[in-house]
């Protein structure tokens, strides 16, 4: 087969794109960092609901990853990220966030640590210049390994039963955030326990070669615990719920702001906990200390809003005059229970759970209302359920 | 004997955008054009039978919004129409293309280097910056640093308050931006001389300047501070030719009243105790004005149209040292039907954008260096475009119009002045190049106009043949331009303006030198008629 | 006082930058150590031998720039500083022996009295531009986004400065300040020669040719530096160059201050965000309230500090900053004066400059561009044992000659091109002295790759880095970080990377140590 030219084949396929492609009934599909990738497959319910009731299987390949490797390694990954990645020990994942030198967020993402001196950062814009530029004086290679690995996320209650179906010795054993060494026939096989819905799940991570197989081999093993392919529309529904936030859509890539008042600090997002000065240099780190003397901005919250009405894009005002702040992700929780969103406020009020209103427009039959809905700031994740860490990984 | 409200000379874009809005202000306008032709240089001209070209400018994209909206230009017959990417074309048969398509460009970029594909964004951020710091400034006059009025004080606050928002390393930026050259400013994202190269381009279009000149990274924002429908940067082809937009111009400008006479060009401005009261034309006749409006180049407003008597010695000395290098040069080019690019797919979408075969700076640079040293390049950067791919009004069908502009041609040869065997020689040079790029293109040729600034000079009446009516660099922008203290339209002699592109925000088919001077003309003669 | 911290500052480097840096604290009290890498002191401001017996300016070789309150507050006549010659006129060669000597606004020769009035009026224009400027290169660059009041003040000075040259002259400046040379000169007078000189004069040291724009900044900028220096106009150290050096080291030791040659710098020591401490090649660790580098900042901040206590952002910045060197310098031992047609003893006293039009200039840094160094380079030449004989043996002289433009990054490789480069200069010379290759004993050439090696300076440019608007005031060396401190609490830079640059101007020296003087001294620094 020769490639067409990419004018006339914009967006790659993913190595699962042949079976994606076959049960993408629906026919939705969605750009992701430059694949076509499934929006949702049959329809949106049943694939959320297989998120949290049964397991699901996202294609997640089309996520950004590099390898970092080298004898400097760890004090080139420490000077990079925010939190303290010495701790961080080998076969196990952290989710971290670095910054620009002003403290401003370029993207989070996923730390595997796949030994003393390598690691694998999985994240969702690119960032290669950044990395390679942060190389200097470090005795490390930085590379791309985006297309040589595919990767699938099998999420849910019944997640591990499936894999023990698919014969994955011991996997019930492996904790929250490590990573498992298996193979498939032979091939290499990395699972991880980590996610994007806030549940019990694994990502399992294989060459591209064996892509098929993989798929194939869960979806066999799968079929008696209703597993079910998921697109972007549920899995985001669930990453809202678990209270995650996804670069450019609740904050913009500091790197790409145009704006410079749109860039945001780890405290603006409300990740104070993985900024650890104590560590040693980081980028970024003499202006956090001055923010966090100074005070920040903004700060992104979790809000519990009356009603049933999703407040997307919604802008949030204190005693209904005073704008202090916008939604950027909202949803109605049907796990939950309740009408939840992401917002960013202005740092004054992010601590004052009274007065806060959205302004909710809401279409009926093509006529738009517009409703005030109190809010109320609480805890993330919105839903989060003991199995998510439970270990050994029970059944259900 | 009648006296009009306002004499404009010159019908080009931005003598016609001036009287536009004048006419519709009310007043009584006569535009006066030397060329049995209107438009200056923003003319579709059929040259060759059945094929429209746009002998001059040949892309747009400047042309204020604003303007289009005020002057109801699409009502007038204006329609644009934007073009997808373009392309740079190697030596050695590969090409690097441009597409709308955020994604499809970034594997382009990827295809030649993984990091510059990912600089992209940043490289983009930091330009959309830019355009978003100097769009405030081009409807409005700069505002004079040197004077303490209300006016110029509250000008240089807005600008001090615009500069203010980018925040300090925004600051910083900016200051280098526009100071920095293209190259240095490319070195801060990429790494690869070719993707480089095909960014570099628009950074020395019309300019004498080279891509390691300082001052060409502002010239880069000059031509992407444009927009079509909001897409800032986007270029468009006018339907019909760039003439569209003055055929377009003129009409809003006559239903609003106004006249135009062609065919009638200007011998002097008449000067009575120091206002100007109207123009005098070659063949003696005069008409009288209360105010007259130049939309010829500084240069030959002040030393040609105007007598140094009237006119305070050190500002005629200004106008003399006025920079005004030609620096292009263009061909024109009716060909039998579609010619093929080497290692190019016929169905690359880029194709109907401009296409370039200068891959690298260092090639800029020594095209630079024989415009220097007075001769054109030896292997020039074009800016090719054939417009009757999208445009098929321009060209029979199946045939196609083809638009080279070049860079660098110098206005004066070291060896002698222009003739036509070397006017001929020089299009050799380029056709001998693209040949190279293009097998079948010679054979395909059916007639061919060759401009060098000479031609743009004697036939548009710009000075040395500059595009821009003066250099765009920071000596000769803002402020600066045309000279510091006459940045504001008006000139020493009462009654007397400037509206070309020798007045701020300067050349492109953009419209706002001409629609900012007619708001100060209008001011005046309210002010004058109140008084 | 602990036994460990003995020294209040440790000055990083002992060129002229650094001693002035050194000087200035100890005269106000603090405790100072010099620490130099070479066995002698003096950085690109020293002498060396080139041939026995012959002393020669080891770079620098005019002294033009020295900023007056270096050379009154620092008492540098009472430690010796003399001057074989002052106001050195500068002799333009012409290839027909008809050369033009520039003496102030003198000009001696056969030249129009037309373009001799107008010399007259655009030196006495551009010198009162250079005069708004020069105050600004004596003091610390303001942040644009400073909230403190001295940034606000240094802007309005300069506000009002400009408001202080009249309105008309106000725009003038605002104009050409942005102009490229050679426009500016084509404007304003007609002789090639006049042009060629003062074209070489705006591009002396930059990476510009006279048509790129910004040429005329560079021009003012270095007419601001001579503009003040008054009297002296261009002049030549009794000694020569190392001679002040000698004056700078005696002052600041003279004030108290301590300095170690021989004593390379293998890395600061930076403890909980702050320079603690500097760390010999000998591996003694030397520790200190504060750590003055007057190395370049690539070799401050890459191969000194360190990559890892620094920001991603920052180091970029830092690794664009353009510190490529384009000239070089060619020293020769001479058996005997050569003979330059049509000039006289007295004459060649003078600084010569090979530029004889525009044209030549431009086209000598076009080459550059491109890797190669210039075929017909442009040169300034000084002899300076005419004014001091000690230098050289009886009857002997030594031609110091400062060539333009010799990139760093030559195409092929100096090593392999280093002699016919040096021959072909003398060659380039000897067009106007032809009897030169015969009387020479001997020679020494600098390119910028040996400046490098030499000097310690990463990329061998005199300047450290290039002057340009982009690299100048509060974006030197990178924007943000050029009020000499850097984003190491406690570690500032005192070097021609930071403002106002180099030329022997000990500018960047004294204005660093005001910068750290103006911070209360933590307990012990003095």
């Amino acid at each position: 087969m020769t490639a067409k030219p990419l004018y006339q084949a914009p967006l790659l396929e993913t190595p699962f794109h042949a079976r994606t492609s076959a049960l993408n009934q629906a026919n939705a599909w969605a750009r992701w960092a430059g694949y076509t990738t499934v929006d949702c497959y049959t329809d949106l319910s049943t694939e959320y609901f297989a998120i949290r009731h049964a397991a699901s299987l996202y294609d997640v390949s089309p996520m950004i990853k590099y390898r970092i490797a080298g004898p400097e390694a760890e004090r080139y990954m420490n000077r990079l990220l925010t939190r303290d990645i010495r701790k961080l020990k080998p076969d196990r994942v952290a989710y971290a966030v670095w910054c620009n030198d002003d403290g401003k967020v370029l993207d989070d993402g996923t730390v595997f640590r796949r030994g003393e001196s390598e690691f694998l950062l999985k994240a969702q814009e690119r960032h290669l210049a950044w990395l390679q530029d942060s190389a200097f004086g470090f005795d490390v290679t930085v590379e791309d390994v985006s297309e040589a690995i595919a990767g699938l996320a099998l999420q849910g209650p019944l997640s591990c039963t499936v894999l023990k179906a698919m014969g994955l010795d011991g996997i019930a054993g492996l904790k929250p955030f490590g990573i498992a060494e298996h193979d498939l026939d032979g091939t290499p096989l990395a699972v991880s326990r980590t996610g994007f819905t806030g549940d019990l799940g694994y990502e399992l991570w294989i060459e591209p070669a064996r892509a098929l197989d993989l798929w194939d081999r869960l979806m066999e093993a799968g079929a008696p615990h209703r597993l079910t392919p998921i697109g972007s529309q549920a899995l985001n529904l669930a990453r809202i719920e678990a209270g995650f936030i996804q670069t450019n859509a609740d904050f913009v890539a500091a790197d790409q702001a145009v704006r410079p008042t749109r860039q945001r600090s780890p405290f603006e997002l409300g990740l104070d906990w993985l900024v650890d000065f104590d560590k040693g240099h980081f980028t970024g780190r003499r202006a956090l200390l001055r923010e966090r003397e100074t005070g920040s901005r903004y700060r992104l919250v979790g809000l519990d809003i009356e009603g049933s009405k999703p407040a997307r894009d919604a802008l949030i005002y204190h005693g209904k005059a005073r704008q202090v702040g916008m939604v950027t992700s909202a949803m109605w929780s049907p796990t939950a229970k309740r009408n939840i969103a992401l917002a960013t406020l202005e740092a004054a009020w992010a601590d004052k759970s009274d007065g806060l209103w959205a302004e909710i427009y809401v279409n009926k039959e093509l006529k738009w209302e517009k409703t005030a809905a109190r809010c109320r700031i609480v805890t993330r994740p919105f839903f989060d359920p003991p199995r998510r860490r439970a270990t050994p990984a029970p059944d259900y | 004997m009648k006296t009009h409200d306002v004499i404009v000379i010159g019908a080009g874009h931005n003598g016609l955008t001036a009287a536009a809005y004048l006419a519709r202000a009310g007043l009584d306008v006569l535009v006066v054009e030397r060329n049995p032709y209107l438009g200056g240089a923003t003319v579709s001209r059929e040259l060759h039978p059945g094929f429209t070209y746009s002998n001059c400018s040949y892309v747009s994209s400047l042309m204020r919004p604003e303007i289009m909206r005020e002057l109801e230009l699409p009502k007038y017959g204006l329609q644009v129409t934007p073009y997808n990417g373009g392309l740079t074309m190697t030596r050695d048969g590969d090409y690097i293309a441009s597409y709308k398509d955020h994604d499809m460009n970034r594997r382009e970029l990827a295809r030649h280097s993984l990091r510059d594909a990912e600089s992209y964004d940043r490289y983009a951020a930091a330009v959309m910056r830019q355009c978003r710091f100097i769009r405030p400034m081009l409807m409005k006059p700069p505002p004079d640093p040197a004077s303490l009025r209300p006016r110029n004080l509250r000008g240089l606050f807005e600008l001090g308050r615009a500069f203010r928002d980018l925040g300090e390393a925004g600051m910083y930026d900016t200051i280098r931006f526009w100071t920095m050259s293209i190259a240095d400013f490319l070195d801060r994202y990429f790494e690869t001389e070719l993707i480089k190269a095909h960014f570099a381009g628009s950074s020395i279009i019309g300019t004498g300047l080279g891509p390691r000149s300082p001052g060409s990274a502002y010239v880069l924002l000059h031509h992407y501070m444009g927009e079509v429908d909001g897409t800032i940067g986007a270029w468009g082809f006018a339907r019909g030719g760039m003439g569209a937009i003055s055929r377009s111009l003129a009409a809003a400008f006559q239903a609003a009243g106004g006249a135009i006479r062609a065919d009638a060009p200007v011998a002097r401005v008449m000067v009575e105790r120091g206002r100007a009261v109207g123009v005098a034309l070659d063949g003696g006749e005069e008409i009288r004005a209360r105010a007259v409006v130049s939309s010829m180049d500084f240069k030959r407003t002040v030393l040609e149209a105007m007598d140094e008597k009237d006119l305070p010695a050190r500002f005629v000395k200004a106008a003399r040292n006025f920079k005004i290098r030609g620096s292009s040069g263009k061909l024109n080019i009716a060909l039998d039907g579609m010619p093929t690019w080497r290692g190019v797919p016929a169905d690359c979408p880029a194709l109907q954008g401009d296409l370039h075969v200068t891959d690298t700076i260092e090639s800029f640079e020594r095209a630079y260096d024989d415009w220097k040293n007075g001769t054109w390049s030896r292997r020039p950067y074009v800016d090719l475009m054939i417009p009757s791919i999208m445009d098929p009004t321009m060209a029979p069908s199946g045939k196609h119009y083809m638009s080279v502009f070049v860079q660098y041609v110098p206005p004066k040869l070291a060896d002698g002045p222009w003739t036509p065997e070397k006017r001929d020689a020089f299009g050799k040079t380029v056709i001998d190049m693209l040949a190279e790029y293009s097998p079948d293109l010679k054979d395909l040729i059916l007639h061919m106009e060759v401009r060098t600034p000479h031609e743009l000079e004697e036939e548009v009446g710009l000075t040395e043949g500059n595009i821009f009516q003066g250099e765009l660099t920071m000596d000769q922008i803002m402020f600066n331009r045309p000279v510091p203290g006459y940045a504001q339209y008006r000139m020493p002699v009462r009654n007397m303006y400037m509206c070309g592109s020798s007045t701020h925000p300067g050349g492109g088919v953009m419209g706002a030198p001409g629609a900012n001077a007619a708001r100060e003309v209008i001011a005046d003669l309210r002010a004058g008629r109140r008084a | 006082m602990t036994a460990d911290r003995k020294y209040g500052a440790i000055v990083i480097g002992g060129g002229h930058n650094g001693l002035v840096c050194a000087a200035f604290l100890a005269k106000a009290g603090r405790s100072v150590l010099v620490v130099e890498a070479a066995d002698e002191l003096g950085g690109a401001a020293r002498n060396a031998e080139i041939a026995p017996g012959y002393t020669a300016p080891a770079c620098a070789h005019i002294l033009h720039l020295l900023h007056p309150r270096v050379r009154s507050r620092l008492k540098l006549r009472r430690h010796g500083l003399a001057f074989a010659a002052r106001r050195l006129p500068t002799v333009a060669l012409a290839a027909d022996g008809n050369h033009l000597t520039l003496s102030g606004k003198r000009i001696l020769g056969e030249v129009p009295e037309e373009d001799a009035r107008a010399w007259r009026r655009l030196r006495k224009r551009l010198l009162r531009m250079a005069g708004t400027l020069h105050p600004f290169l004596g003091r610390t660059p303001p942040r644009l986004a400073g909230e403190s009041w001295q940034d606000r003040i240094t802007l309005a000075r300069l506000a009002l400065a400009l408001r202080l040259l009249g309105k008309a002259e106000m725009r003038d400046f605002l104009r050409i300040v942005n102009m490229n040379a050679a426009d500016l000169l084509d404007d304003e007078l007609g002789d090639a020669r006049l042009k060629g000189v003062l074209a070489f004069d705006a591009v002396l040291g930059t990476n510009f040719g006279p048509r790129s724009p910004g040429s005329v900044l560079t021009w003012l900028y270095r007419l601001a530096g001579e503009a003040r220096g008054g009297r002296l106009g261009l002049a030549i150290p009794t000694g020569g160059m190392g001679a002040v050096t000698e004056a700078l080291a005696a002052s600041a030791q003279a004030f108290g201050a301590d300095i170690r040659t021989g004593a390379p710098v293998r890395r600061i020591v930076v403890e909980g965000d702050r320079a603690a401490a500097v760390e010999l090649e000998s591996g003694n660790v030397l520790r200190t309230h504060a750590v003055i580098s007057s190395a370049d900042p690539k070799t401050t901040f890459f191969d000194l500090v360190g990559p890892e206590h620094l920001d991603t952002g920052f180091l970029r910045q830092v690794n664009g900053f353009r510190s490529k060197g384009l000239a070089a310098k060619l020293n020769l031992a001479l058996d005997d004066l050569p003979d330059f047609a049509g000039l006289d003893r007295g004459a060649l006293g003078g600084r010569l400059v090979i530029a004889p039009d525009i044209g030549y200039v431009e086209r000598a840094f076009d080459h550059s561009k491109y890797g190669e160094y210039s075929a017909e380079p442009a040169i300034e030449i000084t002899i300076p044992t005419l004014h001091d004989p000690t230098l050289a043996p009886d009857g002997g002289h030594v031609l110091s000659a400062v060539v333009q433009y010799a990139p760093r990054e030559l195409a092929g490789g100096w090593a392999a091109h280093r002699e016919a480069f040096a021959d072909h200069v003398v060659a380039a010379i000897a067009r106007y002295a032809p009897d030169l290759a015969g009387r020479i004993v001997g020679r020494q050439l600098l390119t910028p790759e040996d400046i490098e090696r030499d000097f310690r300076i990463a990329g061998g440019h005199w300047h450290h880095g290039d002057l340009a608007v982009d690299q100048m005031l509060m974006l030197r060396p990178v924007p943000g970080w050029a009020q000499y401190e850097t984003p190491i609490a406690n570690l500032y830079l005192c070097g021609a990377g930071a403002h106002p640059g180099g030329g022997v101007m000990g500018a960047a020296g004294m204005n660093a140590a005001q910068r750290i003087l103006a911070t209360p001294a933590p307990e012990g620094a003095t």
